[in-house]
């Protein structure tokens, strides 16, 4: 296929090799690392209530063609979806991640996939980056208080990676653990989570090709807030359930303890998947609020298993979603 | 209201001019602050629950204010303070009522039959709606004319109920944050409210009274 190239493209191309040609390149580098630095703190000033997300990495992926993986619905201003999050390692408070998240180092990072698996290993983030073709994927994302969002995720379906240790006969669940530090995740001190933050997953949860090892978010790597180098998506469950800055994905055979479920057994189960006809004890669930419509946007219903009911409800067949919420 | 008066030997103070103005100024900003984000989309990716929120933790910020007047007045010695105590009062009522509108027109959509489902369905919610109504009996019951009609004694007795308006409010917020397992704020606002609850067991009362007439006295003998 033969590309387009627009003025833009011409423009930026000249601008960059008239500026090699004259400027020893680790001159001009540094100089646009400078230049961007700039930018960065006058809009940090001048934007104090805005995420930023400017210095992050591209990572394009090829749109999926995975049934379900691309939602017709509009997605979330980015700077919502990066500014308003959940990760209590940095806080309870939504703005927390954005501001504090920056302290974590997500290079040199490495994932260790253990358990019952034939080959264990320990891979590093570079390798998973290149394991399976980058896809991207547009989600809705609804979390347990209500919320959602949609969002234009990067990944590939988590069966690579699990396919790659090839789990034994005897596997039954997946769980995933993520990255704790107290040096450079204040909420440690905090909640009565127990850390570090487990959640997890039936096999046949983990293979489905819906759900997602993540890596970058509107074409970038993901912003720490948002679970940097690598998260876990797990589009028809509460966000709850897809941890984020994952450092171990382990295979077992006996289903693993996950966090809110152990926190509050009676208002966490272990599936979570999202359900519009079972209330969260303290609140209904059966509306959710997407963001970014404003003050006076109203709540919409929320469906069964998010909308994805389709490609995942076989999964749970002659379950009673009530019992198993 | 009673009027204050001194007791003998007790210099009388007055309120200086400017303090009850400026003290009703500052309880207004934060109203002012929040219609101004409504309106300039300033409130954040959630706007609804910042708004709901917001009037929430001001309306038991001014509450832990309102129930300060008392130990204040007594430990000063300045039965003065009493004036500001009913339109701190007022500003209590006025958040809270701002809260319950917040949360009925942009979380349920204005819809009634919504809102009493979801009464009945969170409990944290009807212990705030309960908080709510006693406090419309004391803002009900606050004008002079009201006052004089029931008569100091059964008003004082009505106006009781703001000690079960604070243990609501602290349940109500403890409740809504249960969910979050994040106590921190709770703890400050409940432990602060207590204390100051604690302050009005007669022992301590009369141990404030004490200080205040100590510090009056001392005062006296070093001029």
């Amino acid at each position: 296929m033969k590309r387009r190239l627009t003025r833009e493209h011409v423009l930026r191309h000249q601008g960059q090799s008239l500026l090699q040609q004259v400027t020893p390149e680790p001159v001009w580098q540094q100089r646009r690392l400078l230049l961007a630095a700039m930018g960065a703190s006058m809009a940090a000033g001048v934007l104090p209530r805005r995420a930023q997300a400017a210095s992050l990495a591209a990572l394009p992926g090829q749109r999926s063609t995975v049934p379900g993986a691309i939602t017709m619905q509009a997605p979330t201003a980015e700077q919502d979806v990066i500014g308003y999050n959940n990760f209590y390692e940095f806080g309870t408070s939504k703005s927390d991640p954005a501001r504090l998240a920056g302290a974590m180092a997500t290079r040199p990072w490495t994932v260790r996939v253990e358990g019952l698996v034939a080959k264990p290993r320990t891979f590093d983030i570079d390798d998973l980056l290149r394991l399976a073709p980058m896809e991207e994927r547009i989600y809705r994302f609804r979390c347990v208080e209500a919320w959602s969002m949609v969002v234009p995720w990067v990944g590939y379906a988590l069966s690579h990676l699990l396919q790659a240790v090839q789990p034994l006969g005897s596997a039954k669940y997946v769980s995933f653990i993520t990255h704790t530090d107290p040096k450079t995740m204040p909420g440690l001190r905090g909640s009565s989570l127990q850390w570090p933050y487990t959640e997890g997953l039936r096999m046949d949860e983990a293979m489905h090709p819906l759900t997602l090892l993540t890596f970058g978010l509107y074409g970038k790597v993901l912003p720490n807030q948002n679970g940097a180098p690598l998260r876990l998506i797990v589009p028809w469950k509460y966000g709850f359930k897809s941890g984020k800055s994952l450092v171990t994905i382990r295979v077992t055979e006996t289903q693993p303890v996950t966090a809110w479920n152990q926190a509050a057994p009676e208002e966490y189960g272990f599936y979570s998947n999202v359900n519009p006809q079972v209330a969260h004890p303290r609140w209904s669930q059966a509306s959710e609020r997407p963001l970014g419509g404003g003050l006076f946007a109203s709540r919409v219903p929320t469906q069964m298993f998010n909308g994805y009911a389709e490609q995942v409800a076989g999964l749970y067949a002659g379950m009673d979603l009530r019992q198993y919420f | 209201m009673t009027r204050a008066t001194a007791k003998p030997g007790h210099p009388v103070r007055g309120l200086p001019r400017a303090f009850k103005p400026s003290l009703a100024v500052l309880a207004l900003l934060p109203m002012a602050w929040l219609l101004g984000q409504a309106l300039l989309g300033g409130l954040g990716p959630n706007p609804q629950e910042t708004l709901i929120r917001d009037l929430g933790n001001w309306t038991i910020r001014l509450l832990v204010l309102v129930l300060l007047v008392t130990p204040l007045r007594l430990a000063l010695a300045w039965p003065a303070l009493v004036q500001v105590r009913r339109m701190l009062g007022l500003f209590v009522f006025a958040y809270a009522t701002l809260h319950l509108l917040a949360y009925g027109v942009f979380d349920q959509g204005a819809n009634l039959v919504k809102v009493w489902v979801d009464v009945w369905q969170r409990p944290f919610i009807a212990v705030g709606m309960a908080a709510w109504v006693l406090l419309l009996v004391l803002a009900l019951t606050s004008p002079a004319t009201v006052v004089r009609r029931l008569g100091a004694a059964r008003w004082r007795r009505v106006h009781r109920c703001v000690y079960a308006v604070a243990a609501l409010g602290v349940l109500h917020f403890f409740w809504m944050r249960a969910g979050k397992l994040d106590f921190g704020e709770v703890w400050l606002w409940g432990g602060l409210l207590a204390a100051l609850l604690l302050l009005r067991v007669p022992m301590c009362r009369k141990r404030l009274q004490a200080f205040g007439s100590w510090r009056v006295q001392r005062a006296a003998a070093i001029k």
